[in-house]
């Protein structure tokens, strides 16, 4: 059975290859269906091949543990909203994280295990020169595949931190995204404590990759790891838990080369290493798009600082009636939607879409403008109007459409609020400023649907709402998208 | 095992790689993407399948089982997850909708 281990290695280069052709195909909207497939080939070939590796136990319990957590994950999955869908990522990843440390975990406990047979605790020197510690040592052999190499040790441990990390908080995530956890934890010297927790985490890190390991620190290590995840990502607020998922999911990748590294598996150091850069950019990208640094994502307190001063806005908002809208779209050459999360929440995506189809019908020439953070996660309002019908060819970046808004007659805001305020322009006082925004002011005519004259999720008043050119459309998204319609229709008969 | 210098250079040329696939994907892709390789680190359910299989004590029985549970979920919902998403990402042009020629773009 020589012949075994090279095929297993051969299809692990194989899952490897499919996984980073998936994800290239993935890069564009034509071929990214059959990249996640590839890619699931991919991870199908992998786990089979593992069935087969020589020396592995406990077959029973693995076949029971994949069963069990592949058909709850897929159940859940196939059901799931995709308005929810970046709460499910989040759980997905910290899933992930929290396998990366239970490997590290199983493999340290094994090296402890191992080392007490090289060192029984009555005997400090087990060297062959003393006869009682021969008795001990031909009694219990120990292979050297079993005890772990120095580097083998360091990134262990510190793929167990990582990936312990990125389960608590990735699971803390969650549940803020899910609405179980609405407030903001925080309370003087957070920082401090946070740090203090990081430090003694490492410490004890420390001590296990330098041979001073004992079950009691890997306990503590994990239980200070856990804590630190937990603690670390309270204090951030809803509105930047897309880069904190994006930066757990970096993180989860990372973490999986590291155990990829000691368990000797190529396919999980290339896969993860993979995600680990590409976490890293994607999280980039989305602070950038937020105007944020990741730093201070993670240490800064969003609207902590400015809100005493919120710049007073002089002038009323001017409502209109839907018919007048409806006219007012009816009669335009270009249009452009832009929809905000909030539309999604009245799950008005639905209507909005029959609406353009109607205005589309009557040669209107519309599009929808889709700010880089609109939804809860980049791309999200994507996901939304895809799953309502929208052609992704209809639906035009920040950067490519706001050059166009001044030849545009009519820009139709939905549930969009702080990615359309001008104060992000103009007032340094205001939380948001210097985050670039959609340029709707710059269109002819400006309709703002919103459900009342209230300010936005992250609480701060919007310039646009008060403009010569926009007028407001009081009601709920999808309420207001329905009138929107059957106005349309009657312009007709 | 692997030698150290090797797995550097994989690790490098790994993490290149992940870079510059990434570096070119629309912004309209970005959750579905952050979904898919979400998927690809559910390879960590391979990596726990080998730690439960080395497991002896009832200890790191359970949490190698635990962390095979763990990653047969990531696996099996990332690609659930990121499958529906990418299923509905549909252009105009092919569908041929008796008005879908008159968009700009």
């Amino acid at each position: 059975m020589s012949w075994l281990p090279t095929l297993i290695k051969a299809c692990y280069f194989l899952a490897a290859v499919l996984f980073i052709l998936g994800l290239k195909r993935m890069s564009s909207p034509r071929t990214a269906r059959g990249g996640i497939v590839w890619a699931g080939y991919g991870m199908l070939l992998a786990v089979l091949a593992t069935f087969f590796l020589p020396d592995m136990h406990n077959r029973g319990l693995i076949i029971a543990a994949v069963l069990i957590g592949v058909s709850a994950a897929w159940w859940t999955g196939r059901r799931v909203a995709m308005t929810a869908m970046p709460q499910m990522v989040a759980l997905y990843n910290g899933m992930g994280g929290g396998a990366a440390a239970a490997i590290g975990a199983v493999e340290l406990i094994g090296y402890v295990r191992n080392l007490a047979l090289l060192h029984p605790p009555g005997i400090p020197d087990t060297s062959p020169l003393r006869p009682e510690s021969w008795a001990i040592n031909a009694l219990q052999p120990v292979p050297a595949a079993l005890t772990l190499s120095p580097v083998e040790l360091t990134l262990g441990v510190l793929g167990a931190l990582i990936g312990a990390v990125s389960f608590s908080g990735s699971l803390i995530a969650f549940a803020k995204l899910q609405g179980w956890l609405d407030k903001r934890f925080v309370f003087p010297g957070q920082r401090a404590v946070n740090l203090l927790l990081l430090a003694a985490a490492v410490l004890i890190g420390i001590l296990l990759a330098t041979s001073h390991a004992s079950l009691p620190l890997i306990v503590a290590f994990f239980v200070l790891a856990l804590l630190f995840g937990l603690m670390m990502t309270l204090p951030i607020g809803g509105a930047d838990m897309p880069v904190v998922i994006s930066l757990y999911n970096a993180f989860t990748g990372l973490a999986v080369a590291f155990e990829g590294f000691v368990l000797g598996n190529e396919a999980m150091i290339i896969a993860g290493m993979v995600v680990g850069a590409a976490g890293t950019l994607l999280t980039q990208l989305m602070a950038k798009a937020m105007n944020r640094s990741i730093g201070n994502v993670l240490f800064g307190s969003f609207g902590a600082a400015a809100g005493a001063e919120a710049q007073s806005i002089d002038g009323a908002q001017k409502p209109i009636d839907a018919a007048d809208a409806a006219v007012m779209m009816a009669y335009a050459e270009r249009v452009v939607i832009v929809p905000g999360y909030g539309m999604a929440v009245a799950q008005a995506q639905h209507k909005v879409w029959e609406f353009a189809k109607l205005l589309i019908e009557r040669g209107v020439k519309v599009k929808f403008a889709i700010h880089p953070v609109a939804g809860r996660m980049p791309g999200h309002m994507n996901v939304l109007l895809a799953e309502a019908g929208v052609p992704y060819d209809l639906i035009a970046d920040m950067d490519d459409i706001n050059p166009e808004f001044p030849n545009v007659d009519v820009a139709l805001v939905i549930g969009a609020n702080d990615v359309v305020n001008p104060l992000a322009k103009t007032d340094p006082a205001s939380p948001i400023y210097g985050m670039p925004i959609l340029d709707v002011g710059n269109a002819k005519h400006v309709i703002v649907v919103k459900r009342g004259k209230g300010t936005g999720f992250a609480g701060i008043e919007n310039a646009l709402f008060y403009a010569d050119n926009a007028r407001m459309l009081y009601g709920d998204g999808q309420a207001a998208a329905g009138q929107l319609v059957n106005e349309l229709k009657t312009l007709d008969d | 095992m692997i030698d150290g210098f090797l797995a550097l250079y994989i690790f490098m040329l790994a993490a290149f790689t992940g870079y510059e696939i990434i570096a070119r994907v629309p912004v309209i892709l970005h959750t579905p993407l952050m979904s898919g390789s979400n998927f690809v680190h559910g390879i960590v359910l391979v990596g726990a399948m080998i730690a439960l299989g080395h497991a002896q004590t009832p200890f790191e029985m359970t949490i190698g089982f635990v962390g095979v549970l763990l990653g047969a979920g990531n696996a099996a919902g990332g690609y659930v997850v990121t499958e529906r998403m990418l299923e509905m990402f549909k252009s105009s042009k092919p569908v041929g909708k008796p008005n879908s020629g008159k968009e700009s773009r």
